[in-house]
């Protein structure tokens, strides 16, 4: 007996050191500081309302439902379509242009949703000019023609597509650019087409990547609060902020957020069984230049126009409408205000960034190592974040903060007789973690999807040749993902730049960004002044994202003429 | 005291400096504040200059400055809270932040309708909730209160925004005082079935609605109009002069009136100069500030107006005390839902 009990000690001992490493801890331990904020919100479930959800049912819930689901249907497909088509185009074809739209379609992600919703609002209305120019030039009066109001469920649909779709775009790109090129020479030797090679190998064999894309996007929507506020189209983020901020009614505002959680839990959890046991490593090495489809005459033209559209509607219009009115008008505190704005959205995005990609790093790496149910749950629940409307993280992050600092200043008073002031609450920081809260989802989805393409083949070899589990991170994989860590880290900046709702609530006294300062200005109906830092905020935006283009390009194995033993793989 | 964050130093100097920089000083003043004009900001110049209390601003939006300061608690820097619109004012005091303040000066300049009962917060600035109209198809005498807006004669006639904004709140607020919850809700059912489209932009949108043929009717605050009127784009004064405006009920109670106002934050820890600040917008120089760079009427009688305002010349007001437009506005709410005013 004390034989098998020494053995059972053993093999718990062994159980326990194995779950309890430091890595498990580290992810664990990570991911549940991230996670604070959204399990502050989830914990409201469990409080009693009184009768507001009856109101809330029996008035408003079934149009917030229904337009809410619109606008994901809707904008997932069509960032889908669009996303994973100019990309297979631009990476595989080769037609006048291709090298142009390459970074070009990567531009309306610097352009906010509500800065592209002030921008057409403005030229498209019926007060606007051309709806103006068409009456003066036919004569027609209001009666005699239709035209579709771009202030409406499918208006916002459209606009939050135009700007979104870069998301998959950009992973489905280097998705199809990091694909080796044997699988496809595979379903060429099998007599596949062009077209067939694209649906039948690529696109599936790109799944995660457009997965990813595409969830990213869906979370965005659903948050989605500047446009859709500003159309008044009621969805369940403008019904959770009317019951929160406006009715007062916290409790019941947190449960329409849980609620909201739930449904992107579910979509979450659909898309991971119906991948099944799939798996998406590539299993060979072999590059080379990739098979390009030259294309002539009215397929080129047709390429030419489906990548022309999305860049278009999605940054030259509203770029050049902006620009026009910040010319007519513009901002009166132009000049050196406005270094300030900027150089403080500037260096939060880059800060924010920084901090974001390094914990997604931490949280892939963690769960590759030991995927337990424990850890995989934890880094869920940690992105879900993004999933969560900027004001209530916001929230969610003032009520645990609040009390952390009453309780120091509790202390310090009672034993130092010293009066702290808040310490965490309204400093640099809070807002830092705030980000990192929302934009968690965008670099870890990234860097989980690149990680999941290094087959495990390369971690046991590394281990074998005596490398420590972080040794192996920094020698093997960090050099391979160094393209997607930059990706990873440029798309957390730009939407950083364009966030709204948490820096409001969070940020710091005389400390204002270009995307508040936009933000004032169009609350107070002055759009047109309102244009010099929305165009601000796109010009800052597009340097990063044209960086970001570069680095694909660069990050593909095979293409650089040089000895084996410098490239990547 | 350090209210500068520069990113640029090392986080870590960031948390020391954030660590210092709410504490309380003799010459500073922390203000929150829900409006954003620039003209704010000659104000608080103005207000250092003739005390030399520095004033640090931490500008958003009114209820979710409130829930800040809320969450903050006994700890908060805030000293004062600006907001427009009696619905939110009442609303900070409904999650008790504000303090009540007995000041001569005030409770003489201020009138008493503009200000809480018990001092928790004060009026600075005066809006008419104005109704706008076409002329060549509308005779002003069709719309003179607000309750002729509900009248079937003008279906499909009628711009108005979304029931998401506390103007709107407010003034059915004031009809649920003067008719009572049921006829107030019947009101605002008659005037969805005028709509002449879905709510939709803000009260500048409505005014333009009317210029461009779109509806005949609109509702929105005055200084929407007077803004137009003097805008620097050529088409929107055009379009402001095809547009009549119109301060309704000046045969009965009066035009709904509302308020930007100011209260001291409870606990705050600059609470004298926060006095003084309230003390300060009530003067004439702030009034004139205050009041003119919005084109509001300032709360202070005998104060030099904008000129546009001057050439309207005086009218009748709503006299109920503006708190009240607070008390009922989340009974406003739920009849806007029931009624399905977006």
């Amino acid at each position: 007996m004390p034989r098998s009990a020494s053995t059972w000690l053993t093999s718990v001992h062994r159980r326990l050191s194995s779950r309890f490493n430091t890595w498990t801890v580290l992810t664990v331990g990570v991911a549940l500081i991230v996670a604070l904020p959204v399990l502050v919100v989830l914990a409201h479930i469990v409080m009693p309302t009184q009768g507001i959800w009856q109101h809330l049912a029996s008035t408003v819930l079934g149009r917030y439902l229904t337009n809410t689901l619109f606008l994901v249907i809707t904008v997932g497909l069509g960032t889908a379509a669009i996303g994973t088509g100019t990309a297979w185009l631009v990476a595989m074809c080769r037609f006048p242009g291709h090298r142009i739209f390459e970074w070009a379609l990567l531009l309306p992600l610097a352009v906010p949703t509500y800065v592209i919703a002030y921008a057409y609002t403005d030229f498209l209305q019926y007060a606007g000019p051309l709806q103006t120019w068409l009456r003066e030039l036919f004569g027609w009066g209001q009666e005699d023609y239709y035209f579709p109001s771009i202030r409406s469920l499918g208006g916002a649909a459209i606009l939050i597509t135009m700007v979104l779709y870069p998301y998959v775009y950009l992973l489905a790109r280097a998705a199809f650019l990091e694909q080796s090129v044997c699988v496809l020479d595979v379903g060429r030797t099998l007599g596949r087409g062009p077209w067939r090679l694209f649906t039948s190998v690529a696109v599936p064999l790109a799944r995660p990547a457009i997965i990813g894309g595409v969830s990213l996007v869906l979370m965005e929507t659903l948050n989605e609060f500047g446009a859709v506020q500003f159309f008044g189209v009621d969805t369940f983020t403008t019904g959770i902020y009317r019951t929160w901020f406006g009715m007062g009614e916290q409790v019941a505002a947190a449960q329409l957020a849980a609620c909201l959680l739930l449904f992107v839990i579910i979509v979450v959890l659909l898309e991971r069984w119906s991948r099944g046991r799939r798996k998406y490593f590539h299993t060979t090495g072999r590059y080379q230049q990739l098979p390009e489809y030259r294309l002539i005459g009215w397929r080129a033209l047709g390429a030419f126009t489906a990548c022309t559209i999305p860049v278009l509607i999605g940054f030259v219009v509203p770029g050049a409408l902006l620009t026009h009115l910040a010319i007519q008008e513009g901002d009166a505190l132009l000049g050196t205000r406005f270094l300030d704005f900027a150089s403080n959205s500037l260096i939060l995005a880059a800060l924010a960034s920084l901090v974001a990609v390094g914990l997604a790093v931490i949280l892939s790496y963690g769960v590759r190592l030991h995927p337990g149910p424990v850890s995989r749950t934890a880094t869920r629940i940690a992105a879900m974040g993004y999933a969560i409307p900027g004001s209530v993280v916001a929230v969610g992050i003032l009520i645990p903060f609040a009390w952390l600092d009453s309780e120091i200043n509790g202390i310090l008073r009672e034993h130092y007789g010293i009066a702290a002031g808040l310490i965490f609450s309204g400093s640099a920081f809070i807002l830092i973690y705030a980000y990192v809260v929302r934009f968690l989802a965008v670099s870890f989805n990234t860097v989980e999807a690149s990680l999941g393409k290094v087959t495990p083949t390369m971690d046991a070899a590394a281990r074998t040749l005596g490398q420590t589990a972080s040794g192996t991170l920094r020698r093997v994989h960090a050099p391979i993902m160094r393209g997607s860590l930059f990706a990873a880290a440029i798309l957390v900046f730009v939407d950083v730049m364009k966030e709204l709702p948490a820096t409001i609530i969070l940020r710091p006294f005389n400390f204002d960004t270009l995307a508040v300062r936009a933000h004032n200005l169009a609350s107070d109906e002055r759009l047109a002044e309102a244009s010099t830092s929305s165009l601000a905020i796109v010009v800052v935006g597009i340097i990063p994202v044209i960086l970001l283009s570069m680095a694909i390009r660069r990050s593909r194995p095979g293409t650089r003429q040089v000895s084996r033993k410098d490239e990547d793989l | 005291m350090i209210q500068r964050h520069r990113l640029a130093a090392p986080l870590t100097a960031l948390l020391a400096s954030a660590a210092f920089a709410n504490g309380a000083l003799a010459d500073e003043l922390n203000v929150y504040s829900a409006r954003h004009y620039d003209s704010d900001e000659r104000l608080y110049d103005a207000f250092t200059e003739q005390t030399g209390i520095k004033v640090n601003i931490l500008e958003g939006d009114s209820d979710q400055l409130i829930e800040r300061i809320r969450r903050e608690g006994e700890a908060s820097p805030a000293d004062v809270m600006i907001t427009v619109d009696a619905g939110r004012l009442w609303r900070a005091e409904q999650e008790n932040i504000f303090e009540s303040v007995e000041s001569e000066v005030l409770n003489e300049r201020v009138p008493e309708s503009m200000r809480h009962p018990e001092g928790k917060w004060f009026g600075f600035s005066q809006r008419v909730r104005a109704i706008f109209y076409n002329p060549d198809n509308i005779d002003p005498s069709e719309i003179g209160s607000y309750e002729d807006l509900a009248d079937p004669n003008l279906e499909g006639d009628i711009c108005i925004r979304s029931s998401n904004n506390i103007y709107n709140q407010s003034l059915l607020a004031s009809l649920i005082e003067h008719h009572g919850a049921e006829g107030a809700e019947e009101w605002a059912q008659g005037v969805v079935n005028n709509f002449a489209r879905q709510p939709e932009g803000g009260d500048t949108d409505q005014i333009l609605g009317v210029a461009s043929g779109e509806c005949d009717v609109a509702v929105a605050n005055h200084y929407y109009y007077v803004r137009l009127l003097k805008s620097d784009d050529g088409s929107e004064r055009e379009a402001a002069d095809k547009v009549e405006i119109l301060f309704p009920n000046q045969d009965g109670r009066g035009a709904h009136v509302n308020v930007g106002g100011a209260g001291v934050v409870k606990g705050a820890p600059n609470h004298d100069n926060a006095i003084r600040f309230l003390e300060f917008l009530a003067s004439d120089e702030a009034q004139e500030i205050f009041a003119y760079g919005n084109y509001e009427y300032p709360v202070v009688e005998g104060v030099k107006k904008d000129e546009v305002l001057e050439s309207w010349g005086d009218f009748k007001k709503d006299g109920i005390n503006v708190s009240i437009l607070g008390e009922n506005n989340p009974k406003a709410i739920r009849i806007f839902d029931r009624v399905g005013w977006r």
